[in-house]
């Protein structure tokens, strides 16, 4: 990383310098008051940046320089998914015949674009073990929100209109309530037991005639596998309610298990987490939802379907909740995973998850004789620490993450799940080699013993960075959201 | 074991790690997932396939495809073709930006940060908006966001939206509200624009917000200062969706008076990709800024009074406020909000101005060549890169016979509206040349 303070391009612009080679007009220059009356005319024009391309293209790298991801080193941010970015994946979403399609072109067009999104509905259905994959939601929260809206609209249609409840565990994503009140209903929280499991003896209180959905990470955000999972399903099943599945942990279940057999009814998958899609910095990414029978009348349309040797978009949903997205969800994220998808095949998936979960278990115990570590149960594809003991010596998880920074690696989740005090929640991913795992371990060692010995060394951490830890109590008083000339 | 290269785990790192952890197999570290739900034997999906052959397949796929980088194509209708400059996709590949996850830790993310602050100034000049967040989904989930932010804060229950409004946006805006239960009316369209006199009929003291599209679904330019003294006249909020090339030209709905302007950034930079994915931006006045759904970034200082860049406001989000957050949003469009970002600084004050004036230069080159050819306009008032064109035959037919011309035809508006089969919304972006323009008004000899 460099350290030099980078200018913003609105301060490098200079009146009369161009970086665009725009076409030229080739048709004779009307006079705009012709075309269009004044009164709709722009006055002043947008104040963009006035560069060079050179002077664009330093701007763009040296604020490149200033980031972190995946390329650049470690980056264990638990619940993320954090895995490799393969590179062909980069180069065949740009293929012209899939990067410069038009939704409306006709279907005799694009044929090869449905065919893949074809394969992809069918590899997500076999992956997940359920009966109807939509490739229409544009990111996770947005598929939570759908899957939802699915089931809303499956008792609705069996005249059941007084299921307003969603059950979700404490340990849940933030986006599981979220999504429970955009989709209409109440959101309702279980507990977790000590052992970090859904508490059953809870789960049965809340559950009633007015549940209409449990939401279940499994494993769950803690990285333990929720072990009565089946008790779970007949819980929610004999009161009414269906069971959706947040895949944002499948990273751990590929070939091992599947939803659709563990009981769930809905299931939405993040491509950028467990097939390998770039995260980008918060997205695009892409959230395919797959539903059991009783719930495909309700899907958005349109699904790809094969007639003969032609792929088709059936639009035949007369119980549609309608759209979610336009167009056909987010096409170019699809065809980097099903790229993915073609390069591991099915051995290589169940790979994936066995060696991701070997690798979360080798740094847990590593780790476990410095960091208090609350379940003592083998863990999945990720595991949390707490960082109580630290605490007490006046070193808390938000120093421990910030001088994770000085060794160069972007610091595990933290804070979260909220049910685990001073929580660090470590993914690995199946992509990092033993030797990245034991130096971060060495470095979290170091750290524990830093905490103790030279504890200061961590509490004003980060010490390498580009820039000192922000004034985020500021920026939120006194938001400043852009840049302007005045100020 | 080692067949995949991006598993890098040996034979004896395996041994090793089991020995570690105190256990015989992997298997082992499995015993937690109850039998009855183990899934014996291996998936049914395709083999996998060495990177030659993956390559090949792929471009097998992608070679079934007609792109429009080989055919002139006149679509638009929210989704455009246009001149992307070649630097975009350079910076874009720097892996730095697009193997990060969201900025939480803005020590080391203050380049994808700064980026999006840039970002969020550009969408507030071109929309003479307050403050715009970080991106949404697209255009469409963008225009339901704020019709739901909008019922939130007025605490209102009826969305007014044209009927000239994207028809898609319209379908996911109407999904949303029935999640919400609120209900939407829609105003009728004339003359291929808002109808005033219906909207100011159905304005009441429920509606929250009044939603049209700028330049419309119809390419038609609106009468925004006719639609702010409707949606003013109570306590409602007026919400544009436009087309961000536009403002290039258009007086931005910013100074109209508009409360939330969105839209889609996809003509800067955002190849079409069969429609995603795209790039939604969300702008607004100061006063919603504490509504807004998704990330903010904010300028501040660290310890040492260096600037620098975190997300702030964070207390209306999913992760901190869970069921109480003002949207559900988490992963959003930042690598496209970025992308767009270097696509307008490359194409800069002047130059965005001169291909907003190119779009609706070639376009009204386009309409008049087609109308002194004996072809009907449909709707005769102002429009930006878009009309409509009505034919004799159905337009179905006529893109057939266009594409054995080599040439992919506009929209058929027959798809969305009963009625307008032979209608056909053609697009003309600063890509298409005299001479496209001309073979295409040629192409279509017989079928005035």
């Amino acid at each position: 990383m460099t350290t030099e303070n980078q200018a913003l391009i609105f301060e490098m612009s200079k009146e009369g310098r161009i970086g665009h080679s725009l076409p030229e007009l080739d048709v004779d220059r009307v006079d705009l008051d012709e075309l269009i009356p004044s009164s709709f005319q722009r006055e002043k024009a947008a104040d963009l940046p006035q560069v060079s391309e050179l002077q664009l293209v330093r701007h763009y790298t040296a604020l490149s320089r200033r980031n972190h991801g995946v390329d650049s080193g470690f980056y264990p941010l638990g619940s993320c998914t954090m895995k490799y970015n393969p590179k062909i994946n980069e180069d065949v979403a740009r293929y012209p015949g899939f990067a410069h399609l038009h939704p409306y072109q006709p279907e005799n067009q694009i044929q090869g674009a449905m065919e893949l999104m074809y394969n992809l509905q069918n590899s997500l259905e076999e992956v997940t073990g359920m009966d109807q994959v939509t490739l229409q939601p544009a990111a996770g929260a947005h598929g939570e929100w759908t899957g939802l809206m699915l089931i809303r609209a499956y008792h609705e249609g069996r005249g059941d209109h007084q299921r307003t409840k969603v059950i979700v565990p404490d340990s849940a994503h933030g986006t599981n309530p979220a999504s429970a009140v955009v989709a209409g209903f109440e959101a309702l929280t279980v507990r977790s037991t000590d052992e970090g499991l859904v508490d059953l003896d809870h789960l049965r209180e809340l559950t009633g005639e007015d549940t209409a959905a449990l939401m279940l990470t499994n494993p769950n955000t803690l990285g333990l596998f929720e072990r009565q999972i089946s008790e779970m399903a007949e819980i929610i099943h004999e009161a009414g309610g269906k069971l959706y599945y947040d895949g944002a942990n499948s990273n751990a279940i590929l070939g091992i298990t599947r939803p659709g057999d563990m009981g769930f009814d809905v299931v939405h998958l993040n491509l950028h987490k467990t097939f390998t899609t770039p995260h980008g910095g918060g997205g695009p990414g892409s959230g395919p939802v797959g539903v059991k029978n009783d719930l495909v009348p309700y899907l958005p349309a349109p699904i790809i379907v094969k007639e003969g040797e032609n792929y088709t978009f059936s639009y035949d949903f007369p119980d549609t909740i309608g759209r979610v997205k336009p167009y056909y969800g987010n096409f170019g994220i699809n065809v980097r995973a099903y790229t993915y998808i073609r390069t591991m095949g099915p051995e290589g998936l169940k790979q994936v998850s066995l060696q991701a979960v070997l690798n979360a278990n080798y740094m847990l115990r590593r780790l476990q004789p410095y960091f208090d570590t609350p379940y003592e149960q083998h863990c999945k594809h990720e595991f949390v620490l707490s960082g109580k003991r630290q605490k007490k010596l006046g070193v808390r998880t938000l120093d421990m993450a910030k001088r994770l920074l000085d060794f160069g690696y972007h610091p595990p989740t933290i804070y979260f799940p909220i049910n685990v005090e001073e929580c660090l929640m470590v993914e690995p991913t199946e992509t990092e080699s033993k030797e990245t795992l034991d130096e971060f371990c060495d470095a979290m060692i170091q750290i524990a013993e830093e905490a103790e010995n030279t504890p200061e060394v961590v509490q004003e951490a980060p010490h390498s960075t580009v820039i000192g830890r922000l004034d985020e109590t500021t920026a939120a008083r006194k938001p400043v959201l852009k840049y302007s000339r005045e100020a | 074991m080692n067949d995949f290269r991006y598993l890098p785990m040996t034979d004896r790192d395996q041994k090793e790690m089991l020995e570690t952890i105190g256990v015989e197999s992997l298997d082992e570290l499995f015993e937690d997932v109850p039998d009855r739900v183990k899934f014996d034997g291996a998936l049914d999906i395709e083999p996998a396939l060495h990177e030659t052959a993956l390559i090949k397949e792929m471009q097998r796929l992608a070679g079934r495809n007609t792109n429009i980088k080989d055919y002139p194509s006149f679509l638009g209708a929210g989704v455009y073709e246009h001149y992307i400059p070649s630097v975009v996709n350079h910076m874009l590949l720097r892996s730095e930006f697009f193997t990060a996850y969201t900025p939480y830790q803005p020590e080391i993310s203050q380049g994808e940060l700064q980026g999006i602050f840039e970002f969020q100034t550009m969408i507030c000049e071109l929309t003479g908006m307050d403050l715009a967040n970080s991106s949404m989904y697209d255009g469409p989930t963008a225009l339901t966001e704020a019709a739901m932010m909008s019922c939130g804060q007025t605490k209102k229950k009826e969305i007014l939206v044209s009927k000239t409004v994207h028809p898609e946006a319209l379908e996911v805006l109407k999904t949303n509200a029935a999640g919400q239960n609120l209900t939407v009316v829609e105003i009728e369209e004339k003359d291929g624009r808002t109808n005033m006199e219906d909207l100011e009929q159905k304005y009441t003291s429920s509606t929250a917000c009044v939603i049209v599209q700028y330049p419309n679904f119809f390419g038609q330019i609106e009468d925004l200062q006719k639609v702010e003294e409707i949606a003013h006249s109570d306590k409602s909020h007026m919400i544009v969706s436009s087309n961000p090339l536009s403002l290039g030209m258009l007086k931005p709905p910013g100074e109209f008076g508009a409360d939330v302007v969105v839209g889609d950034a996809q003509p800067f930079g955002i190849p079409t990709q069969l429609g995603g994915p795209h790039c939604g931006y969300f702008a607004v006045t100061k006063k919603l800024m504490r509504k807004v759904p998704g990330r903010l970034v904010g300028q501040t200082t660290d310890d040492s009074g260096q600037r620098g860049f975190v997300l702030t406001l964070q207390a209306r989000e999913q992760h901190i406020r869970r069921d109480k957050a003002t949207s559900n949003i988490c992963s959003n469009q930042a690598l496209n909000a970025l992308g767009a970002a270097i696509a307008m600084s490359a194409i800069g004050k002047y130059g965005l101005k001169e291909m907003a004036e190119q779009n609706m230069q070639k376009a009204h080159y386009a309409k008049k060549t087609l109308e002194d050819k004996g072809f009907h306009a449909v709707f005769t008032g102002p429009f930006f890169n878009e009309f409509v064109i009505e034919f004799t035959k159905e337009v179905s037919q006529i893109n057939e016979r266009l594409f054995e011309k080599g040439i992919i035809g506009g929209l058929d508006l027959g798809r969305f509206y009963k009625g307008r089969e032979k209608q056909m919304l053609l697009a003309v972006t600063e890509l298409r040349t005299k001479e496209e323009i001309d073979a295409l008004a040629s192409a279509l000899e017989g079928a005035e």
